[in-house]
């Protein structure tokens, strides 16, 4: 049976651009704190963020003495000659560490040696899914848009270890236009990194003061944060142990704890919902892409 | 320099048969499903059409371009595997696809048949590109809409295939094929339905004097008594960024290039796609006959910048991110 089989929670790339101190210090925090497993370390978004940042080593010595496993996640769109110099770079790591990829040149770099795929590869069948475990990947994590019928049929024949976002903003899209920049009229090349002041990233509303979207530099977010806690159980029935939680500035240290305590039935549903609910005070939920709906939906309770 | 190729889309029957007369090289179609980005109600193609097409356009000189370009359903993944099958017996000269398990199909099943990588793989870069070469034997790629034309140009010094790039009509500003702002807010998207911001999800409301458009119960977009309302796709409406109420992503603009055509062949791309399966037979005319025309001068050496507006959504141009301005 597969109840047995060992569950293990990770903590996904920082999608946002915080500082290097508040990011040093949460990593820390998680290192010290949270029951996670896996951490995923990374500029996924924009390779200009990067500029300055020097915590990464320090942040990969504190979370490897702490136990967790480091992942060193990819650029989600490559475009020009730095974006592949990044790349190459990570790749060049992929004996150290196990790196993973978010773009397909990423993923032809380290084809026929032991990798992670990442959300934004796309794997929305059987096929495709073969196709990454033969070329080497062990570790797969889904696109968020997938329904749990797609989840099972890919749970039944995969190999590799299958993992789905069961926390956080939901990433829609990405472009090579800096919405941020735009919204406060300036061009990307003199963007100001201006997406620093929006730790979760930017509200997006219509015109009639709907809450839509959000934007995170070169990126678009869900409006909603996902959360697949009354899941859980049907995942792990079908099959899938690995989950993710993308980080936030809230206490992710709580929120990774109530994932796990759950996991681990120490906590009910209610309670475990009732820690993300205080914690994110008037935020809203979603699980609509698991149900097959809509991903803004919240179906159940 | 050899001439730019003209690639057409062909919602219908009767749009292939147009843009094949009006001087079309290549015209794209899909089957009459979910296996193709353009799944909407009215268009595409039947196995038996498709086979109609082929022989008008071949007597006329013009390729027939299948697109297979969604991504196929687990656990369901057969309308997928027919819709390349019958690609491949009915000889069709080139597929367009996405989908990495269906590329590793289509070659390891029918060897013969011509790869085209479609937008919809978002392959941005040599290593990408090169990757589903080396895979797949892919012959030409259609690069996303998201590059300059300096990004263009050092492509196309690292890769030994053909590129082709959109020239006119809608502009997505996203990375194609990673986009879900359709299915969060819809529930269907271009991946997996083939669709974007789906008519049947849009109602317009009249509200005072403003018109506004609705996409799923959210407004897309509001307009005052002398603005032209436009389709609701998602990301070309207005919407509000703290005080800021602006086209945050993209403007209701369309994408011409005919003015950059010496660029574009200097950046070393061979062939022009036209956006618009789901548009009407008077617009394919128009615009084909415009670019070819277009595309004749470019290779006499001639500028020849064609006005458009009047094909245009909103009545706007732009060059996309082609220029980096647009950034």
């Amino acid at each position: 049976m597969d109840v047995m089989h060992k569950t293990s929670l990770s903590l996904g790339p920082l999608l946002f651009n915080w500082d290097g101190d508040k990011t040093r210090d949460f990593y820390f925090a998680i290192a010290d704190e949270a029951p996670v497993d896996h951490v995923y370390l990374g500029e996924v978004v924009c390779a200009k963020r990067l500029a300055g940042k020097d915590y990464m080593p320090e942040v990969i010595e504190r979370l490897e003495r702490a136990g967790k496993t480091v992942i060193l996640s990819g650029l989600m769109l490559v475009l020009d000659d730095r974006d592949m110099a990044m790349t190459n770079d990570l790749a060049s790591m992929g004996r150290d560490y196990l790196v993973e990829a978010n773009d397909m040149s990423l993923v032809s770099l380290l084809h026929g040696q032991n990798h992670a795929i990442g959300p934004f590869i796309n794997i929305y069948n059987e096929a495709s899914l073969k196709y990454y475990e033969d070329g080497g990947a062990s570790r797969i994590s889904l696109p968020p848009e997938l329904p749990a019928a797609s989840l099972r049929a890919l749970a039944r024949t995969a190999t590799a270890a299958l993992e789905v976002q069961v926390f956080g903003r939901l990433p829609l899209a990405i472009s090579a236009r800096c919405y941020h920049a735009r919204a406060h009229k300036l061009h990307k090349d003199g963007c100001q990194y201006i997406c620093d002041r929006d730790p979760d990233g930017r509200a997006v509303d219509t015109m009639d003061g709907q809450p839509f979207l959000a934007i995170n530099g070169l990126q678009t977010l869900s409006h909603s944060y996902i959360n697949l806690l009354a899941e859980l159980p049907e995942l792990k029935e079908m099959g899938i142990h690995n989950f993710r939680l993308s980080p936030h500035d809230v206490d992710m240290v709580r929120i990774c704890t109530s994932f796990r305590d759950r996991l681990d039935n120490k906590i009910d549903l209610t309670e475990a919902n009732d820690i993300l609910e205080t914690e994110m005070f008037a935020m809203e939920f979603s699980n609509g892409y698991y149900h097959g709906e809509a991903g803004r939906m919240q179906i159940g309770n | 320099m050899t001439k730019l190729e003209l690639v057409c889309p062909a919602g219908t029957p009767a749009a292939l048969r147009i843009a094949v007369d009006m001087g079309a090289d290549a015209v794209y179609m899909g089957f009459r499903d979910e296996t193709n980005a353009r799944n909407f109600p009215g268009l595409n193609f039947s196995v038996e059409e498709l086979a109609e097409a082929l022989d008008y356009a071949h007597a006329r000189g013009a390729k027939v371009l299948l697109a297979v370009n969604t991504y196929a359903k687990a656990g369901n993944g057969e309308p997928w595997i027919q819709a390349v099958d019958n690609a491949a017996r009915l000889k069709v000269d080139a597929i367009i696809m996405a989908d990495i398990g269906l590329l590793a199909y289509a070659k390891e099943a029918h060897p013969d048949l011509r790869l085209h990588l479609s937008v919809q793989a978002s392959a941005s870069n040599p290593a990408a590109i090169n990757h589903y070469v080396r895979e797949f034997g892919i012959r030409r790629v259609v690069l996303p809409r998201v590059l300059t034309l300096p990004e263009i140009r050092r492509i196309n010094e690292r890769i030994d295939i053909k590129t082709e790039v959109f020239a006119f009509g809608g502009m997505c500003p996203m990375a194609e094929g990673r986009c879900s702002l359709s299915s969060y807010i819809t529930g269907k998207s271009p991946n997996m339905n083939g669709v974007c911001s789906p008519a049947s999800h849009v109602t317009y409301v009249q509200s005072g004097t403003d018109l506004k458009t609705n996409l799923a119960g959210f407004t897309i977009n509001r307009f005052g008594p002398n603005e032209q309302a436009g389709y609701p796709t998602l990301c070309k409406g207005r919407f509000a960024v703290g005080d800021e109420v602006g086209y945050l992503f993209e403007e209701p603009t369309s994408l011409n290039v005919t003015g950059i055509l010496p660029e574009l062949m200097d950046a070393g791309v061979s062939a022009l796609k036209i956006e618009g399966r789901q548009r009407s037979k008077a617009y394919v005319r128009e615009v084909v006959r415009n670019f070819r025309a277009a595309i004749d001068a470019a290779a006499r050496g001639e500028r020849l910048q064609i006005n458009m507006d009047g094909l245009s959504e909103g009545g706007q141009n732009t060059t996309g991110a082609y220029e980096k301005k647009w950034m």
